[in-house]
C-alpha cells in the first residue's frame, strides 16, 4: 500500500474508468460564485438540473460592493445582475446559498473552510482555478471552466484523465515573518509558472508541517500560479483542531468516524511521486514579485533584475517588456520602490490570521501620505472576528480603509480597480498586466509585507520596520 | 458543440511564454453571457496603445493575420484564471485551434469542450513554426485531427498527442452531458454505495 494521498481520494470517487483512461468521477462538493451563470443558462436550455443539490454551496463574491451589503446599491447593471442571478439560481433548485450580508457570505474560497465544508479525503470542484485552496485540508480540490460546471451541476460526476504527481519539499525552519506566501512565491520562483503543469502538487516537510491553517491555505490556493493542477497538504492534528466545530463540520460519533478516515489519507511513507522537488525553508525571506508572472519574485532585499543577465534570448525579451509595463529600472533595489496603493485581501490572503498579522504592522503607525490602503476581509465571519477583535479599528486609526468582504481588486470584477500606471503592493496572486486594472502595476506579497509597504510607502522588510531599522 | 476536423487556414504568431487569460480576455468583460458575441474582447487590452487606439503592430492587428485561424504561442499558453470566456472570445473571432508546447491545464480542458483543438508539440518545433509564419506574414498550416498531424508552411509534418475521448467528442461536435448520462446506471450504483457520505 504505498499509495499518495491523492491517489487515495482519486481510487475512492472513480465511477468508472474507459479502456482510453478517461475517468468518471464522483463530486463529494460543488461550489458557487456569482460568476457562474453561464452554467445554469446552460443547463436550462437543455432542460436539465442540478443532480444533488443538496452537495452544492454557493456565495456571491466577484460581483459584490465593498462599499455596501445592499444587493441594490451595486451601481453597475450587468454586476448587481451576477449577484442576484446566483440568488435566483440558487433558490430555484434549493442550493444553500450563504446570500450577501449574512454570517456565511465570502470568497468562495474563504467561505469553504470556514464553514466546515472542505474536509480531507473529499473531491472538490468549483468553476475557479483557485479552487486548489481547498487542498489545504487533504482534499483533492481543483477549479473547472463553465462547460465543466455544468456538468457536475447536471451528472454530479466529471471526466479527468489522471494526473501526475509531484511532491515538493519544504524543510527547516522559517524566519520570523516568512509566511505561506513567501513560501510559495519561493516555491513558483523556482519551478516556474508552468512547473507544476499537469501535476497534483503535494506540500510536505517541516516547513509545512509548521504552517498554520491559514498558512496552508494560502500555499495551495497558488498552486494554481506554479501551473499545479490541485495543491494538498496532509490533514494532521493542525488540520482537526481547524475544523473542528465548524458549522458544516461531523459532529459526536460522526466526528469520530471522520477522524479515524482522515487519519488514513497521508500519503504512505514508500509512495512514489512522478517528480520531486525541494526547497530549504530557513533560506527563504519575505518575497515581493516584481514582473508580470508569479514565477518573478524576489527576496525583499533584492534588486529589479537586469534582461541582459537571461539565460536566452526569449527571456531577455519577456523580462524587458516587463520592466517597461512594471516601469521599473533594472537594478534598482526593491526596498527604494515606492508604491501608490496597498490591496490587502484576496482568497489568497484575506483570512483572519492575515488580518491580525497586517494589523500588528499597522498598529501605532500611520499609512504614508502618499498611499491610498485598503483593507478587505474576505468573508463575513473574518470581519466580524476582526472587528471583535478591535482590528478594525487599528487599520483606521493608522489610515487604511477597512471594507465590506468580496474578491475586490483581486480582479476588480465588481469596479475595484487601479488607475493606469498605478503600482499596488497586493497580497492576491496575480501580479498579470491588467489584472488589477487596465495598465494598473501588480506586486504580490503577504499581508504583513504589504502593511509595512503601505506604512513607508515602498516595498519594506517588516522585519526591519518592526524592530525601527526602517 | 462544433466538431472540428481539419482545417487550412492562416496562422498567426504570439511568440511569447505565459500569455495567461486576464490578457485573452480582460476580466471587466467577464460578466457578458456566451449569447454575445466576444470577437472584440479578445485581447482587448494587449491590441491596443494606452490611447486606446488599435496598436498596428500587435499580430492580430496586421492586415496579413486578420483572417487567421490558428494561433501559435509561447509555453503555458492560456494560464491563469478558469474563465472559459477565453476559448470563447478566440472561438467568435474564428479560431479553431491553438498551437504551443505547453497549456494551462484548465485552458486545455475548456477548450476541448467548445471546438477550440490545443495542439502540444516540442518547444523547438513551435519555435521553429513561429519563425516560418512570422517570416512569411499569411502563412498557412494544415492541421488534421483525425491523422493527429499539424503541417507547417515547410511542408513538416509533426504528430501530436490528443486524449482519445476528447478527441472523439470534438470529432462528433458531442456535448458530454449527453454522454455521461448513458452511464447513468453506473453513477446511481456509485451512489447506492457511497451513500450519504460527505453529504452535509
Ligand atoms: S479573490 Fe481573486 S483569485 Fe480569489 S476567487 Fe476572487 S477573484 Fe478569484
Amino acid at each position: 500500500m504505498s499509495e499518495t494521498m491523492f491517489e487515495k481520494i482519486w481510487q475512492k470517487h472513480r465511477v468508472l474508468e474507459r479502456e482510453d483512461g478517461q475517468t468518471l468521477l464522483y463530486v463529494d462538493t460543488h461550489l458557487l460564485h456569482d460568476g457562474g451563470a453561464t452554467a445554469f443558462d446552460f443547463l436550462r436550455n437543455r432542460g436539465l438540473k442540478p443532480r444533488a443539490p443538496e452537495r452544492i454551496f454557493a456565495t456571491p463574491d466577484h460581483y459584490v460592493s465593498t462599499s455596501s451589503r445592499k444587493v441594490e446599491e451595486i451601481e453597475d447593471e450587468r454586476h448587481r445582475e451576477m449577484v442576484e442571478k446566483l440568488d435566483r439560481n440558487t433558490r430555484e433548485y434549493g442550493i444553500k446559498q450563504f446570500g450577501l450580508g449574512t454570517e456565511g457570505q465570502g470568497i468562495v474560497h474563504v467561505m469553504g473552510p470556514e464553514q466546515g465544508l472542505s474536509q480531507p479525503g473529499i473531491l472538490l470542484v468549483c468553476g475557479d482555478s483557485h479552487t486548489s485552496t481547498h487542498g489545504a485540508v487533504g482534499a483533492l480540490a481543483f477549479g473547472i471552466g463553465s462547460t465543466e460546471v455544468a456538468h457536475v451541476l447536471a451528472t454530479q460526476t466529471l471526466w479527468q484523465r489522471k494526473p501526475k504527481t509531484m511532491r515538493i519539499r519544504v524543510d527547516g525552519r522559517l524566519s520570523d515573518q516568512v509566511t505561506g506566501k513567501d513560501v510559495i512565491l519561493a516555491i513558483i520562483a523556482k519551478i516556474g509558472a508552468a512547473g507544476g503543469t499537469g501535476h497534483v502538487l503535494e506540500y510536505t516537510g517541516s516547513a509545512i508541517r509548521g504552517l498554520s491553517m491559514e498558512g496552508r491555505l494560502t500555499l495551495c490556493n497558488m498552486s494554481i500560479e506554479g501551473g499545479g493542477r490541485a495543491g494538498m497538504v496532509a490533514p494532521d492534528d493542525t488540520t482537526f483542531q481547524y475544523i473542528a466545530g465548524r458549522p458544516y463540520a461531523p459532529k459526536g460519533a460522526a466526528w469520530d468516524a471522520a477522524l479515524e478516515r482522515w487519519r488514513a489519507l497521508p500519503s504512505a511513507d514508500d509512495a512514489v511521486f512522478d517528480a520531486e522537488v525541494s526547497l530549504d525553508g530557513s533560506a527563504i525571506s519575505p518575497m515581493v514579485t516584481w514582473g508580470n508572472s508569479p514565477e518573478d519574485a524576489l527576496p525583499i532585499d533584492g534588486r529589479i533584475p537586469d534582461p541582459s543577465s537571461a539565460a536566452d534570448a526569449e527571456r531577455r525579451e519577456q523580462m524587458a517588456r516587463m520592466l517597461v509595463y512594471m516601469g521599473l529600472e533594472a537594478g534598482t533595489p526593491l526596498s527604494e520602490v515606492a508604491v501608490d496603493r496597498v490591496f490587502i485581501g484576496s482568497c489568497t490572503n484575506s483570512r483572519i490570521e492575515d488580518m491580525r498579522a497586517a494589523a500588528a504592522v499597522a498598529k501605532g503607525r500611520k499609512v504614508a501620505g502618499s498611499v491610498r490602503a485598503w483593507v478587505v476581509p474576505g468573508s463575513e465571519g473574518v470581519k466580524r472576528q476582526a472587528e471583535a477583535e478591535g482590528l478594525h479599528e487599528v487599520f483606521r486609526a493608522a489610515g487604511f480603509e477597512w471594507r465590506e468582504p468580496g474578491c475586490s481588486m483581486c480582479l476588480g470584477t465588481n469596479g475595484d480597480i487601479a488607475q493606469p500606471g498605478e503600482r499596488v503592493a497586493s497580497t492576491s496572486n496575480r501580479n498579470f498586466m491588467g489584472r488589477q486594472g487596465p495598465g494598473a502595476r501588480t506586486h504580490l506579497l503577504s499581508p504583513a509585507m504589504a502593511a509595512a509597504a503601505a506604512i513607508t510607502g515602498r516595498f519594506t522588510d517588516v522585519r526591519r520596520l518592526l524592530a525601527g531599522e526602517a | 458543440m462544433e466538431a472540428f476536423r481539419t482545417m487550412d487556414a492562416v496562422a498567426v504568431p504570439l511568440p511569447r511564454p505565459n500569455i495567461d487569460t486576464d490578457q485573452i480576455i480582460p476580466a471587466r468583460f467577464l460578466s457578458r453571457p456566451r449569447e454575445v458575441d466576444h470577437t472584440e474582447f479578445l485581447f482587448h487590452d494587449a491590441r491596443r496603445l494606452p490611447d486606446g487606439e488599435q496598436n498596428p503592430d500587435f499580430a492580430l492587428n496586421r492586415e496579413a493575420w486578420r483572417n487567421a485561424r490558428i494561433v501559435v504561442a509561447g509555453k503555458n499558453f492560456a494560464c491563469g484564471s478558469s474563465r472559459e470566456s477565453a476559448v470563447w472570445a478566440l472561438f467568435d473571432a474564428g479560431f479553431r485551434v491553438a498551437i504551443a508546447p505547453s497549456f494551462g491545464d484548465i485552458f486545455r480542458n475548456n477548450g476541448m469542450k467548445n471546438g477550440l483543438l490545443p495542439v502540444m508539440l516540442p518547444a523547438d518545433v513551435v519555435e521553429n513554426i513561429l519563425a516560418q509564419i512570422e517570416a512569411d506574414p499569411g502563412a498557412r498550416i494544415q492541421v488534421d485531427l483525425p491523422a493527429q498531424t499539424v503541417t507547417a508552411p515547410d511542408g513538416s509534418v509533426h504528430a501530436f498527442e490528443v486524449d482519445p475521448f476528447a478527441k472523439h467528442c470534438l470529432l462528433e461536435g458531442l456535448d458530454e452531458i449527453g454522454l455521461t448520462q448513458s452511464y447513468e446506471e453506473e453513477i446511481a450504483a456509485f451512489e447506492r454505495r457511497f451513500g450519504r457520505e460527505n453529504v452535509r
